[in-house]
């Protein structure tokens, strides 16, 4: 059973000789034939290129070279990485067919430690949705139970993860996009400290929020890939320059004297019984081991929301300008001018949820408007900075439940708003750029999986694999896989 | 008084540019891609330019240190912290639906370009005032942007050339203080020579690496606010600055007069048809929705960057003029010609240093100006690659300064020596014909052509004053033409009695 393996395991079995990567890529192949059709996590699968991917892996093996690190491990990628060799659609028609003339960092990056890329994996159109119900491609389910939702936008990611069609994936995250399907699914998700991990190659859906982390089966795994993909690049202006820790140290098992901020705001009404009580365990489990918890406020937290529904559209309604069908893409035929040709294309490529964030962006950068709306909403991002740099005077982490409730049903979610509010816990982490962490913590009375979510400073992901390392081994779900696939 | 003049007299035409010029870099403002004018068309693309999904702008610091140099020329007052913003409005030109530019941070306010005024006659012919004169034109701002592509419409089909796009640019906004089509041409030119001579860009209008669009009203004279202005779009050379403005201001004089109301619109200057014709009006405008990029972070200018930039900087154009009008008391108009061009005004400076004597300003510019750029000129050389160097040419105005030789054999000996490179002193030698200046060999000679002539003597001491040229002649004649004018003169006065 190499699909449930970790993909620390599948690389030390590689490098060992015990497996061979031919052997797991056909593995994960042959599962995705048999499997996906249920989870529809998929939407394009590079057979050939992993298989001789694998092959390559063998042969430097056998010719004694030293493998890297990620050497023959199968991974997905969220369908906004751009890359040579597949498709790239972000979920969206607009983009169908479109391959890219280049290939992003971080693709880079994992091609250069040996992953081995299956497939692209379904997302909310341009990242904008948190079930994956609104990419323009198919309906991923939730594995855990597939009349849910597997979260989003990253829920190709999330889906593929927990169903074993891949050891790890890359997903990206804007308001919650890692962590909320992460949650959903009961793996691990991480999103960076804003600028620790390049956005070149990233389709853009709001800049200034966007960012790459992996979503894995362990902590561990997930120390493993960041470290990876972390780091100074000067093709992205907003990359921090600062050195990247060997993250995997940081997983010490210990939690003695730690200081965990428990933020009241996330603790309040509208939270599912069943999320309470996994987090209620989790935290007795961290005070049993000498964890200190300590009740902070995050008075800014409520302004999270309206804030982020300002930036982000206007910065996805300027980002989302470029695709007009013209220079690659698909344009609508039969236009009669100019215009027509945009109006059409535009119209047809985009669907209703990306729409209406275009319309919403474009109305907060009208002229005049600006300082009513993009500008106070910066400045609402200043006061939760604020506010958690002030929490973190005092603690060294803060633990929240990652989402109100475990995954919902398909189709459950009528209006926008009721949408965006499945975001509420996770909004605040990117206004503020830091990092933020969701490690399961535990399975509901329906036996759904519930995310863990650790905030932290900035950089300092590794105090957040640290202790997420320790809910994992202590109430974790290692080990415990979706069944009836 | 014609109709123009007229309406001159009640209104008061009022300008601001809007000048758009390429940073002469090696790569796009935001991208590796090459610069190059006349290459195949797109060419000189990459990921970034083509407005491709992920690719993200990195700034390209040598446009900064060439628009920092331009502002401090222009006495700017430069920003620490400024931020690229973006412009958005749907073109094909326009990859990414948005143009990386400054909005309400730019690099640099608050600075000036001086022009000199350019000399005019009245209807009469009589000098206007104030030609010649420096005239202030304050900038509100000049901040870095990045080029669109270019659209060609052949037939029913439009071609997109991205080969501009991403070129960086910097936009010069003047204050709305020109006050004449003339003047606003001299702008153009005075902003040119001064890119040119800080090598920021080569500012050539044909290649579009120096654009303009002119705001145009006019108003009453003595109206403090200003009148509804235009936007005249397409103006790529000198002389059409100063055509389109021209008309503009004279359709909107006549549109006033007639008791009508200018339109806020835009215009597009057709050159060929000499007219402008309404492009969009304000209620079509774009509304650009500028917000800050959020893939750049502040555009950062720090002390260090600064001292490197002061310390590059030469001495300016305008200072040179104002230095050569006081200094060597040229002429306004002779030495707005010598800071046409750098190397010119240096070549010009390094023969009056080379130069004995500080007093010869004016007769340097002189053959400079006629002799030599007349050779070079004749050549189709440049100052650059002129075969007579600063010192020879000082040499050869010595030797007229000095008596040693004429004027006029000066000019021989000046193109004998452009042409064969030997020093003037040799050729002076070797051709024996140094001046004679030795009262007594030229009284000798004197004598003698004044007793060969009496009937000529005696017409001009009854005063027929043309006959002392005949004399001057015939000196000149025997002497061929090496008889010092000076002595020959005073000479010939004490011969001939008056």
């Amino acid at each position: 059973m190499t699909e449930w393996l970790t993909a620390a395991e599948t690389a030390k079995a590689i490098a060992a000789g015990e497996l061979k990567a031919v052997h797991v890529v056909d593995r994960y192949l042959e599962r995705i034939r048999d499997v996906d059709r249920g989870v529809k996590a998929y939407l394009a699968i590079d057979s050939e290129g992993a298989h001789a991917a694998a092959v390559e892996v063998d042969r430097r093996r056998a010719a004694g070279e030293r493998l890297p690190p990620l050497a023959g491990v199968p991974i997905s990628l969220k369908d906004v990485l751009v890359t040579k060799d597949l498709p790239t659609t972000a979920g969206s028609k607009i983009l169908e067919g479109f391959i890219s003339p280049y290939e992003g960092t971080v693709v880079e990056k994992l091609r250069a430690a040996g992953a081995i890329i299956l497939g692209k994996v379904n997302c909310d159109e341009f990242a904008m949705g948190s079930s994956t119900e609104r990419s323009a491609y198919q309906q991923t389910k939730n594995p855990w139970d597939r009349t849910r939702v597997p979260g989003g936008s990253s829920g190709g990611s999330s889906a593929s993860v927990a169903a074993g069609l891949c050891a790890a994936s890359l997903g990206t995250d804007t308001g919650g996009s890692i962590r909320q399907p992460a949650a959903f699914c009961g793996v691990v998700g991480i999103k960076p400290t804003y600028g620790r991990v390049s956005r070149w190659g990233v389709v853009a859906f709001a800049s200034s929020l966007d960012q790459v982390g992996p979503l894995t089966r362990t902590i561990h795994d997930a120390a493993l890939m960041l470290e990876i993909i972390s780091g100074f690049d000067p093709r992205d202006s907003t990359s921090l320059d600062a050195p990247v820790p060997t993250y995997t140290d940081a997983l010490v098992g210990d939690v003695n004297g730690l200081r965990v901020g428990l933020p009241h705001e996330y603790f309040g009404d509208g939270i599912d019984a069943d999320v309470r009580a996994a987090l209620d365990g989790t935290i007795a489990a961290l005070r049993d081991r000498g964890a200190i918890t300590v009740d902070i406020s995050l008075p800014h937290t409520h302004l999270a929301l309206p804030a982020y529904y300002i930036v982000a559209p206007a910065e996805a309604s300027s980002n989302l300008a470029r695709y007009d069908g013209i220079r690659y893409g698909k344009a609508a035929q039969g236009a009669k001018d100019l215009l027509d040709l945009y109006m059409k294309s535009r119209g047809a490529g985009f669907g209703p949820e990306v729409k209406r964030r275009i319309m919403l962006g474009t109305y907060a950068l009208r002229s005049g408007y600006y300082d009513a709306f993009y500008k106070k909403a910066q400045q609402i991002r200043t006061l939760i900075k604020r506010d958690f740099d002030k929490a973190f005077q005092h603690v060294d982490v803060i633990l929240t439940p990652t989402t109100p409730t475990a995954a919902f049903r398909l189709g459950s979610k009528a209006s926008p708003y009721e949408m965006y509010l499945a975001d509420v816990f996770t909004l605040s982490c990117n206004l503020a750029g830091l990092p933020g962490l969701s490690v399961p913590c535990g399975l509901t009375s329906e036996g759904l999986p519930v995310g863990a979510q650790l905030l932290g400073k900035p950089l300092d992901e590794a105090t957040l694999l640290r202790t997420g390392h320790v809910i994992e081994s202590l109430v974790g779900l290692v080990g415990k896989h979706p069944g009836g696939l | 008084m014609t109709d123009v003049a007229q309406l001159l007299e009640i209104y008061e035409p009022v300008i601001g540019l809007e000048v758009h010029v390429q940073l002469a870099t090696k790569s796009k403002a935001f991208s590796p891609s090459g610069v190059e004018f006349g290459a195949s068309p797109n060419s000189l693309t990459d990921p970034l330019v083509l407005g491709m999904p992920g690719t993200l702008p990195v700034f390209n610091r040598a446009a900064l240190e060439l628009a920092l140099k331009l502002g401090v020329a222009t006495e700017s007052k430069i920003r620490a912290r400024s931020r690229f913003a973006r412009k958005h409005y749907f073109y094909p030109d326009l990859p990414k639906g948005y143009q990386i530019s400054q909005y309400d941070e730019p690099l640099c306010e608050d600075g000036h370009v001086d022009l000199i005024v350019p000399t005019r006659r009245s209807e009469s012919g009589e000098l206007l005032p104030g030609g010649g004169e420096v005239k202030r034109i304050r900038l509100e701002r000049i901040h870095l942007e990045e080029d669109a592509g270019k659209n060609t419409h052949v037939g029913q089909f439009s071609h997109v050339d991205l080969n501009r796009a991403g070129v960086p640019l910097v936009e010069v906004v003047t204050a709305p203080e020109i006050t004449s089509a003339e003047e606003a041409a001299e702008f153009m030119r005075a902003l040119h020579r001064l890119v040119r001579w800080l090598e920021i860009s080569e500012a050539d209008m044909e290649k579009g690496q120096l654009r303009c669009d002119a705001n145009v009203s006019v108003r009453l004279r003595g109206e403090d606010r200003l009148g509804t202005r235009t936007e005249l779009k397409n103006i790529n050379s000198f002389r059409f600055v100063q055509n389109a403005v021209e008309h503009e201001i004279l359709r909107q004089m006549r549109i006033v007069d007639g008791g009508g109301r200018i339109t806020r619109e835009t215009r597009l200057w057709d050159a060929d048809a000499g007219t402008s014709a309404s492009m969009r009006s304000k209620e079509e405008a774009n509304d650009y929705r500028y917000f800050p990029d959020p893939d750049l972070p502040p555009l950062v200018v720090d002390g260090q960057l600064m001292a490197g930039i002061l310390r590059s900087l030469p001495e300016l154009p305008m200072h040179r003029f104002t230095r050569y009008r006081t200094q060597h008391g040229l002429s306004p108009d002779d030495a707005r010609t010598l800071i046409s061009d750098r190397a010119l005004a240096d070549y010009f400076d390094l023969v009056c240093k080379v130069h004995p004597g500080d007093t010869s300003g004016r007769t340097i510019a002189n053959w400079m100006l006629t002799e030599l750029l007349g050779a070079l000129n004749a050549d189709g050389k440049d100052i650059t690659d002129s075969p007579m160097f600063p010192a020879t040419l000082s040499e050869l105005i010595r030797l007229v300064e000095v008596g040693t030789i004429s004027g006029k054999i000066g000019k021989e000996i000046f193109e004998e020596s452009y042409k064969t490179g030997e020093s003037p002193a040799r050729i002076v030698e070797r051709r024996g014909v140094q001046q004679i200046s030795d009262e007594a060999a030229l009284w000798e000679i004197v004598d003698r052509i004044v007793g060969a002539n009496p009937k000529q003597a005696e017409e001009y001491a009854k005063g027929k004053d043309g006959l002392f040229g005949f004399f001057v002649g015939q000196v000149m004649k025997e002497t061929k033409g090496r008889a010092n004018p000076v002595v020959t003169s005073d000479l010939l006065h004490k011969r001939l009695g008056r």
